[in-house]
């Protein structure tokens, strides 16, 4: 019968999806969760090319939000984790998901929103103050809403401010659940309010009349750090090629990478490692 | 629509230009689609004959459910796939998670319902048109899968077609159990995704166009391969 000819072919599919398989295991690489805010700003098309020329071994990066890369980790999905939320990092620690943090880079966050500015937000150095001013006047603000680090650091900013925004989500508050990219998408089409890591915004091409309004706030400092996934947990961690990331990382070499990646002229992560790591 | 003027230049120009990177992205989108619908058609297509020419208990809670799991959310299935492939869940010592493996899998999950439910109705058709001369040539309901799958065959391009259809264009299985890992499990849709994320909306849109070329470019080939077996 006709039909069987299709069995024929079974074998070969089956071989197919190996060698599909089998060809990504092959290869010498570590899986890196980090997030948007890092591949949306183009560090890692930058950095990551250094370290593989230098070592051979390549990164495969899973961008998401810090709350679900520390979940990744947590399930033992990633080799390394390069996130931004020292609260979430310290109890992730803590609970022995992840071991041999260590300070890489930093940045600020940086508050946009329309041009037009009608809750007279802009030149503003005071964040809280900012927010305040924003909620009285239910301007549209549009949060994360992802549990990623900077939506973790932006409801740490209305609980300073002292606004509960769960009760007015839905109306001037919108929580998105989206990435950083993605909200400032949102905040250029409703003209509305924002927070976003300073690397994303500087290098997002889509402002429309979006303007940055405030920064330089104390509040607004954005560290990253590394994180090696506990291998005591998950024997199956690529310890060695792990730990010679987080070492290039937080070496001189891995440093003045990080420090000569600029957009339009600007720094967008300044190193700050502690030097070999803690 | 300054907007889509430009992206209409850079579709051309991304097509024209045969760049390495975006060659790379629509080779895996396709490698990825056509083995998982090849896994769904050995699937679907017997799963199918069988559903419309066998009476068993639960038959017709068999066919609802096929037809209901034809708008199965990508989401759920990426997700789903994920925890059974992530390295704390069942399968996850074959260590396929991120890797194109993980994303056939999960789009083979999406595209069977869909050539299952479209097979079986194709088949009830023919059975019902041809089943008197089948039966007089003594075949079975059994022997006679095969031959109503072949005669079958052009209205099964179909089934196959909106299975491929489906695969090429979902985003949320592959973004998740791929993880859109650049040079390794990006593929158009993620790439789309992850352009208008940085704003690039010119360029994604531009992909868009490259993807939407090529899904044109293979329903044409099928649709004249279909005309040519025919004369």
């Amino acid at each position: 019968m006709h039909y069987s000819r299709t069995k024929k072919w079974m074998p070969a599919l089956v071989l197919w999806l190996g060698v599909f398989a089998s060809a990504s295991a092959a290869e010498r690489f570590i899986t890196l969760a980090s997030t948007t805010s890092t591949q949306a700003s183009g560090l890692f098309d930058y950095l990551l090319p250094k370290f593989t020329e230098k070592t051979g071994v390549e990164v495969r990066v899973v961008a998401v939000g810090t709350g679900q890369a520390l979940k990744l980790g947590e399930k033992g999905d990633a080799d390394v984790l390069l996130v931004h939320d020292p609260a979430g990092e310290e109890k992730f620690v803590k609970q022995g998901y992840g071991v041999d943090r260590r300070l890489v880079m930093y940045n600020d966050f940086v508050i946009v929103g329309p041009a037009a500015d009608p809750v007279h937000t802009k030149g503003g150095r005071d964040a809280v103050a900012a927010f305040k001013a924003i909620a009285q006047a239910k301007a549209t603000f549009l949060s994360r809403g992802d549990d990623s680090g900077t939506h973790r650091q932006e409801l740490r900013l209305w609980e300073a401010a002292g606004i509960d925004v769960k009760s007015a989500s839905g109306t001037w508050y919108k929580e998105l659940g989206a990435g950083m990219g993605a909200a400032l998408n949102t905040a250029a089409g409703l003209d509305g309010y924002t927070m976003s890591d300073r690397a994303t915004w500087l290098s997002f091409k889509n402002r429309a009349r979006l303007m940055l309004l405030v920064e330089g706030d104390p509040k607004l400092y954005n560290q990253y750090s590394v994180i090696l996934v506990n291998p005591d947990r998950h024997p199956e961690v690529k310890l060695d090629d792990a730990r010679g990331f987080m070492d290039w990382l937080t070496s001189p070499a891995g440093q003045q990478a990080i420090g000569s990646f600029t957009v339009e002229g600007q720094v967008l992560f300044h190193p700050n490692a502690a030097g070999g790591g803690d | 629509m300054s907007e889509i003027a430009e992206a209409l230049g850079h579709a051309g120009r991304l097509l024209a230009a045969f760049d390495s990177g975006v060659w790379e992205i629509v080779l895996l989108s396709l490698e990825v689609s056509c083995l998982a619908v090849a896994l769904a058609v050995l699937c679907g297509f017997p799963l199918g004959a069988a559903l419309a020419l066998y009476a068993f208990p639960g038959r017709r809670t068999v066919v609802i459910l096929a037809n209901a799991l034809m708008g199965l959310p990508p989401v759920v299935v990426g997700l789903t796939v994920y925890l059974v492939l992530s390295r704390s869940g069942p399968l996850g010592d074959l260590g396929l998670l991120f890797t194109p493996a993980a994303m056939v899998i999960a789009q083979w999950v999406l595209v069977t319902p869909i050539i299952t439910a479209l097979t079986r109705q194709v088949i009830e058709d023919l059975w019902e048109e041809y089943e008197d001369e089948l039966r007089s040539l003594g075949s079975t309901r059994g022997q006679a899968i095969g031959t109503l799958l072949w005669e079958g065959r052009y209205r099964l391009m179909t089934a196959v077609l909106a299975g491929f259809g489906r695969a090429i264009a979902e985003v949320g299985a592959v973004l998740i159990v791929g993880g859109n890992i650049a040079h390794a499990t990006r593929v158009m849709t993620t790439a789309i995704a992850l352009e208008t994320a940085k704003g690039e909306l010119g360029l994604a849109l531009g992909l868009g166009a490259v993807l939407l070329t090529l899904a044109l470019s293979i329903n044409a080939v099928a649709y004249l391969t279909r005309d040519l077996a025919r004369a």
